[in-house]
């Protein structure tokens, strides 16, 4: 199994794509780190008792700050260090979750429009094409306003992290429609796909034993590719003040925080989470242009 | 004029270094159709490619000798190439849909290459352009020079491919698969119009073609390829009247012949693969099983007033689109047990008749018939019809026909789950490997993916499949049309003999009239979705009583006893 993985193209063009091995090591690097965080942070961000004021705006250790913290401290005398790892934990778990969900629905209606085609493809793709219409910062506002209309007061602050990741969701859910969408029209008038349906196969057999499989390599590179546009999203949202709140910060929140000390000299409180989700995006977006390449043989 | 010597070019790979063309030598003289003949992977476009200098990377010329005239063709610089290219050598490719930029007209993709070539006006370049036509065949050429290419027939096209590349009066011109892309009648005009060209203008032609016809039909000479080598070399007539080679005078034999059937063809060589047999299932025991359940033999099929419309392009957003006519009351009759040969161009309405049949495709008057039994129309077959399993199709293309990302076994096992004929998978699967035995593949392929057989291996997979329903009547659209000539001897072979042991009833479609006569009974002519002519096979092939199908047969290029 793992010598026929060696000897596959995919392996075979990632060593051979130095960009590629770059991206991977970062990403896996700060994935990894997110969410080792409750494990290899210093302090817990979240945990009131473990920081203490007295260490506030302390500088990173080579401007002559406290060994104990590497890219010092904020206001609140937090470990530069440990809010970002946990940060980038909760950005990432709301991402992923989203980028699941925007999966599902996205290529659950997208396979089921392009293979019956006709009204219902019509009706989706259109549903499709107002979702496009509305940014995504509008939808955010839009479900959280009916979520804080709807939901007792008390639940409101539990399911923040619920209702952002609905939001992403629905932002992105339409990539994935379209691209099985299209894939599904090339595959439907294959040969295979006509057999099965002589045979009289069951058409929701033939739409996910026969043509899901030979579609997922597109759907692959849009999962990657919208991965970084969902860590992206939910970095606006919280810098906008619609995402999380201040005391469980994402990588958004804490630059939103890191933006009131930009033009008082204490440069890290911004700077350090801005690298961090840069870094962390543009990583993922070199891997989800590898696999682009990977999987269209045109462009090798 | 264009000597090649012991020319060998190499592809140098992940796997190591392949050797696409070895030690090919071969010359052409002014006026001199040269034909360059083999099967698919042999390295007849790659040294189309080596002459003209347009290798794809990473292969490159690793050997041997290229003169045009004087000129040594390797030892140009790039520019220098470039600037051959078209002034004196051309190239003729195989679909002038994709050949011509379908943005420009006619004249100005003629006036184009011209200038690039020559510096004349543009006035002069015109003049130029529209003799160059008029010769080639287009009337009215100074009004049609201004049309685009979506505005000629495919034909037409190629003759203004044809005109491109003879626009800068070039020496040699090399055209790789020139008329595959044709139907019979234009292919012959077209070979016809490359006759003309190199006897008037002493045009050098290589001729790169798999189709054996084309070759015996204008050649000069010929040379005979098969993995980068030259198996035989010289005249046309000699080489195919009496091969000297073993691999050509098998070849020959594989060819189907439209002067007389034949009751198998003779296989050049095995496409068996060299794979252990550790089955414990064969043949015989797929054969039993066929031949087990409640019938063996095959049933009539019929078409009676079977009327297809389409939904023609809209030309007003008021009115209804005008109704195209895809088939035209068609009425046909297939013996039970026999091989009904279905022929006609392109676009006649051969497949379909076969989606109509298959329940694709609603007609919208008509009725089916199975047997003695009326065989509902593609709304009305339920999925649990009968019929879906009775009747069963093999594809065109198995490259298509079957799901890349499913095994063997699972592609085979599909029907008997789904009909219900197995209830236990240990059997389907011992029935699957029985039956790969008896298609003539060894059973451990099993476990394989599609992507690890050749052409011929999927083409039998997909009649494989197609047994495992127990059907009584076979569809199969063009079955070997994707494959090469000794492969499409051996999967016809194959339908031979299934259809002699277990009677089944096939309609056979095909636009290759040889193909045909070599498998059916009975025939029946589609042209423009109406038939033509139906009957009995020798009956056609000796005395056709259509004018039509006359044109038709004397078309077809053949080679002669």
């Amino acid at each position: 199994m793992l010598a026929r993985l060696l000897r596959s193209d995919g392996i075979y063009l990632f060593l051979r794509s130095p960009a590629a091995i770059v991206a991977a090591i970062v990403a896996v690097l700060v994935v990894g780190g997110a969410f080792a965080a409750p494990w290899i942070a210093t302090s817990n961000p979240y945990d009131l008792a473990s920081f203490s004021l007295m260490d506030g705006l302390l500088p990173p250790v080579w401007q002559g700050g406290d060994p104990r913290f590497l890219l010092g401290t904020d206001d609140q005398g937090r470990d530069m260090v440990s809010s970002i790892l946990y940060g980038a934990r909760l950005s990432l778990t709301i991402a992923i979750m989203a980028m699941i969900i925007a999966t599902v629905l996205g290529v659950g209606l997208g396979l089921a429009a392009g293979f019956f085609g006709g009204r219902f493809d019509a009706i989706v793709m259109r549903i499709a094409d107002v979702q496009l219409a509305l940014p995504a910062i509008l939808t955010a506002l839009l479900i959280d306003g009916i979520s804080r209309g709807l939901l007792p007061a008390a639940m409101q602050d539990d399911l923040r992290v619920a209702v952002l990741t609905l939001a992403i969701a629905l932002s992105l859910w339409v990539n994935f429609a379209r691209t099985a969408r299209a894939s599904v029209f090339v595959e439907r008038n294959k040969d295979y796909v006509q057999a099965a349906m002589i045979m009289g196969q069951h058409p929701l057999r033939v739409m996910l034993r026969h043509i899901l499989p030979n579609i997922l390599g597109p759907l692959l590179v849009i999962m990657t590719v919208d991965l970084a546009s969902a860590i992206l999203l939910e970095a606006t949202l919280s810098f906008l003040g619609i995402g999380l709140p201040a005391d469980s910060p994402s990588l958004g929140t804490l630059i939103r925080i890191g933006m009131q000390f930009l033009l008082s000299g204490e440069w890290w409180i911004l700077w350090v989470p801005t690298l961090f989700l840069v870094a962390l995006v543009v990583s993922i977006n070199v891997l989800g242009d590898f696999l682009r390449d990977v999987f269209n043989p045109r462009l090798r | 004029m264009l000597t090649v010597e012991n020319l060998t070019v190499q592809f140098p790979g992940r796997h190591g270094t392949f050797t696409a063309v070895e030690d090919v030598s071969l010359s052409i003289a002014p006026g001199e159709i040269h034909g360059l003949v083999g099967e698919s992977g042999a390295g007849k476009s790659t040294i189309g490619a080596a002459i003209i200098g347009l290798l794809q990377p990473p292969g490159f010329v690793a050997g041997g000798l290229m003169q045009l005239g004087d000129t040594d063709l390797r030892s140009l610089t790039p520019s220098q190439a470039h600037a051959m290219r078209g002034a004196r050598i051309s190239m003729i490719f195989q679909d002038p849909q994709t050949s011509l930029n379908p943005l420009m007209t006619i004249e100005d993709q003629l006036i184009e290459t011209i200038q690039a070539h020559e510096d004349i006006t543009s006035a002069k370049a015109l003049e130029r352009a529209v003799d160059l036509l008029e010769e080639i065949g287009i009337e009215g050429a100074a009004k049609r020079i201004k049309a685009y290419p979506h505005q000629f027939s495919g034909g037409m096209r190629q003759r203004v491919v044809i005109a491109l590349a003879l626009c800068t009066n070039p020496e040699l011109i090399i055209a790789d698969e020139p008329t595959t892309a044709l139907d019979v009648a234009v292919q012959s005009q077209v070979l016809d119009l490359i006759r003309r060209l190199a006897l008037t203008r002493d045009i050098g032609f290589l001729l790169i073609t798999h189709d054996i016809g084309v070759i015996a039909q204008i050649t000069d000479n010929v040379t005979v390829l098969r993995g980068g080598k030259v198996m035989e070399t010289g005249p046309t007539e000699k080489v195919l009247q009496a091969p000297d080679h073993p691999y050509t005078q098998s070849l020959m034999a594989a060819v189907p012949r439209l002067d007389r059937k034949l009751d198998r063809f003779l296989v050049p060589d095995s496409d068996k693969p060299a794979m252990a047999a550790p089955a414990g299932k064969s043949a015989a025991d797929a054969e039993r099983w066929l031949r087990g359940g409640e019938q063996a033999l095959g049933e009539g099929l019929g078409m009676h007033g079977v009327t297809v419309r389409f939904t023609g392009p809209r030309e007003s957003l008021l009115r209804k689109p005008d109704a195209f006519v895809a088939l035209d009351d068609v009425t046909m009759q297939v013996r039970p047990g026999s091989v009904m040969g279905l022929v006609g161009e392109s676009g006649s309405g051969k497949s379909t008749m076969a989606k109509v049949l298959t329940g694709l495709v609603q007609p919208s008057e008509g009725r089916l018939t199975l047997g003695d039994t009326p065989l509902p129309l593609a709304r009305q077959r339920g999925r649990k019809d009968p019929s879906r399993r009775l009747i069963q199709m093999v594809f065109q293309d198995p490259f298509s026909s079957l799901n890349s990302r499913h095994r063997i076994g699972d592609i085979l096992s599909e029907p008997l789950w789904l009909y219900g004929l197995e209830p236990d998978k240990g059997n389907r699967r011992d029935i699957a490997a029985a039956m790969l035995d008896l298609v003539g593949l060894s059973a451990d392929a099993i476990d394989r993916y599609p992507h690890q057989f050749s052409g011929g291996q999927r083409q039998r997979i997909a009649v494989a499949r197609s047994l495992l329903a127990r059907p009584r009547v076979l569809i199969c659209d063009e079955p070997t049309s994707a494959l090469d000539v000794s492969i499409q001897a051996q999967v016809l072979n194959l339908l031979k003999d299934l259809q002699s042991q277990f009677g089944l009833t096939i309609l056979f479609i095909s636009h290759n009239l040889a193909v045909v006569r070599q498998m059916s009974d009975d025939i029946t002519v589609l042209k423009s979705g109406k038939v033509i002519e139906a009957g009995g096979s020798e009956g056609f092939f000796t005395a056709p009583q259509a004018d039509y199908s006359r044109a038709l047969l004397a078309l077809t290029p053949g080679v002669a006893a």
